[in-house]
């Protein structure tokens, strides 16, 4: 089957310094696609440029085929959700009636949705389990609710594809978990293609099929989690000393950090 | 969804909602046209209309010639102010903005300020020159903050603060150096005085009006969209840079029109769609037409107090929507302002 996705030789930069750097990977159908790498490596730049929110400066991104920039905004978002790090509503809106803003691109000039829309919304709601919450305020929500929830709209858009960036940053481990395990099942039972930037890489390699090791705008390593996330690679990147070894129960890889203090107590102890 | 199926925005709603506002502008607008200094009952207005009673000349003068063009120019300012507070909300996802916050209706006052100086008519001379002076000031402020064809929110905020200042002090230059009774129009014109609406005045702004709103309702979504982030906002189809840029320049036009009839009106465009939004909620298919209805109200209320309330003197419009609107703003700041200063 075609990639949904095929990034080749990708090049783009904000100023004058290329900020990604002959990016070459394709993104295939019902795959999850985890994106790793420090600060500054350039992942929020490379989701807004598959998203074609930026414009990019030399290569090419076909999206189902076609180049991304022949594409008008609309007809991205019929094929591309994204869900962002974190959004500020400046007023309160409820949550059904954020996870309806879904609906937008499928929508015509009249503005009010329809009975398939609303059916749409609720089997969404369904899946990330914010159903309950669907009267709260949009403010009044926990940071992992927020994050469901901004994961329901993007369904709600039903495209093919679905970009995360870094959707468990701010959120204790119990919700991490419950996010991946929600991206895993989305992409297993709606046949989604996913790509999720994350800074929590043992807990990514665990639900990712492959993983992508970012290293300033250019591609380091791709492949598998096991083949990606190996001692030496995550120390030269990250340069940062790091373990890696086998997580005893999945087999994929765990890193652990090898922090100087806890060098010091291996030796007195 | 169950319980949720009442609170979502419906056409039926927004019909609804529409009905009751658009009876309550009626109401007050008959109300408003029996008060004043001349005695004319509501009951004997209502006879008249429906053709039981005749009414005599001076009545049939006060009302027509006087009384009715200004409840039309409050209604319709109050409209055009209110709707514009909304808009501009939601674009520049500032809970503060109203429609002169990019400094419209300072430029609008040197040009009315101009117009006084140079003696000229408040039918048509001074709005002239004031829309002119609006007009300069939207074209200069919104050049100065577009880059590459993109319009920068906190640019426009800083751009509208700083062409605001400037045009304040040179309001202060005509005002320091004028003595006569011309100080006393300017300063009128300053704190809005609606006593000189005229029916040709209506006639230009209100087919104007009416064209603008229809094309922001239609972006009443986009508007919904852009409050949770321009970003998301283009990510899920909205082309963000043309709304703002048809939004930003229709409001301003339909504001330098209202206010060049009007003066300087403020509160209006801040407190009644936050006033809308705690009762009706943050959608804008329903709260934009909530807002431009309410805001209708408000200052048809508003103006009747002004003309009124140290009859047979008057006072300027704006004393009395400052004079509830900003108790009003405090307490909203006091109860939601919490919301407003999340990042």
């Amino acid at each position: 089957m075609d990639p949904e996705l095929i990034l080749k030789d990708v090049h783009f930069r904000y100023n004058r310094q290329w900020c990604l750097e002959g990016i070459d990977f394709e993104l295939k159908k019902g795959e999850i696609l985890g994106i790793i790498g420090p600060n500054g490596s350039g992942k929020s730049t490379l989701l807004k440029i598959m998203d074609g929110l930026l414009k990019i400066h030399k290569g090419e991104i076909l999206l189902m085929n076609k180049p991304i920039s022949s594409y008008r905004r609309g007809d991205i978002a019929r094929c591309i959700a994204m869900v962002p790090q974190e959004e500020t509503f400046r007023f309160p809106f409820s949550v059904s009636e954020v996870v309806l803003m879904g609906r937008f691109p499928h929508s015509g000039l009249f503005p009010f949705e329809g009975k398939e829309d609303l059916e749409i919304t609720h089997q969404s709601m369904h899946l990330t389990g914010t159903l309950d919450l669907a009267t709260r305020s949009i403010h009044e929500l926990s940071g992992g609710e927020k994050q469901r929830v901004l994961i329901a709209r993007a369904l709600t858009q039903r495209a093919q594809i679905i970009l995360l960036d870094e959707p468990t940053s701010f959120l204790d481990i119990r919700h991490k978990v419950e996010i991946f395990e929600l991206i895993s099942s989305l992409a297993l039972t709606q046949g989604l293609s996913v790509i999720v930037v994350s800074h929590d890489i043992s807990l990514a390699a665990q639900y990712c099929h492959r993983m992508l090791l970012l290293d300033k705008g250019s591609v380091y390593k791709i492949g598998e989690p096991a083949g990606v996330i190996t001692a030496d690679n995550i120390s030269t990147v990250y340069q940062c000393p790091v373990l890696v070894d086998k997580n005893p129960i999945s087999k994929t890889p765990r890193v652990t950090i090898l922090s100087k203090r806890g060098e010091d107590k291996e030796e007195t102890a | 969804m169950r319980g949720d199926e009442e609170k979502r925005v419906t056409p039926l709603k927004v019909i609804y909602i529409g009905l009751i506002l658009s009876g309550t502008l009626i109401i007050i607008a008959l109300i408003s046209l029996s008060l004043g200094p001349a005695r004319i009952s509501l009951k004997d207005i209502l006879n008249w209309f429906i053709g039981y009673e005749s009414i005599d000349q001076t009545a049939w003068m006060i009302l027509f010639k006087i009384r009715l063009p200004r409840i039309l120019l409050a209604g319709l300012v109050g409209f055009t102010l209110s709707l514009g507070g909304v808009v501009f909300q939601a674009l520049l996802r500032n809970p503060l903005a109203e429609p002169f916050i990019l400094g419209i209706s300072s430029g609008a006052a040197v040009g009315a300020i101009i117009g006084i100086v140079l003696g000229l008519g408040f039918t048509f001379g001074i709005p002239l020159l004031s829309f002119l002076g609006a007009l300069f000031t939207i074209l200069l402020v919104m050049g100065i903050s577009s880059r590459h064809g993109g319009l920068e929110s906190s640019t426009l905020l800083l751009t509208g603060v700083i062409v605001n200042a400037f045009f304040t002090a040179v309001i202060m230059f005509f005002i320091s150096t004028t003595s006569d009774s011309r100080l006393h129009s300017m300063l009128f014109w300053l704190y809005g005085d609606l006593s000189q609406s005229k029916y040709v005045q209506l006639s230009i702004s209100f087919p104007l009006i009416l064209i603008v709103s229809g094309i922001i309702y239609v972006f009443s979504r986009h508007l919904n969209l852009i409050v949770g982030g321009e970003e998301s906002a283009l990510q899920m189809g909205v082309e963000v840079e043309g709304v703002k840029w048809i939004s930003f320049l229709g409001i301003s036009l339909i504001t330098g029109v209202v206010v060049s009839f009007s003066g300087i009106i403020g509160f209006v465009g801040l407190i009644v769609p936050h006033l809308m939004r705690m009762i009706l909620g943050s959608d804008h298919r329903l709260l934009i037409p909530a807002s431009a209805l309410g805001g209708a109200v408000f200052l048809i209320a508003a103006d009747t107090l002004a003309r009124t309330i140290i009859s047979p003197s008057e006072l300027p419009v704006g004393v009395i929507t400052a004079f509830l609107g900003a108790p009003f703003f405090i307490y909203l700041l006091k109860a939601r302002g919490s919301q407003w200063t999340q990042n």
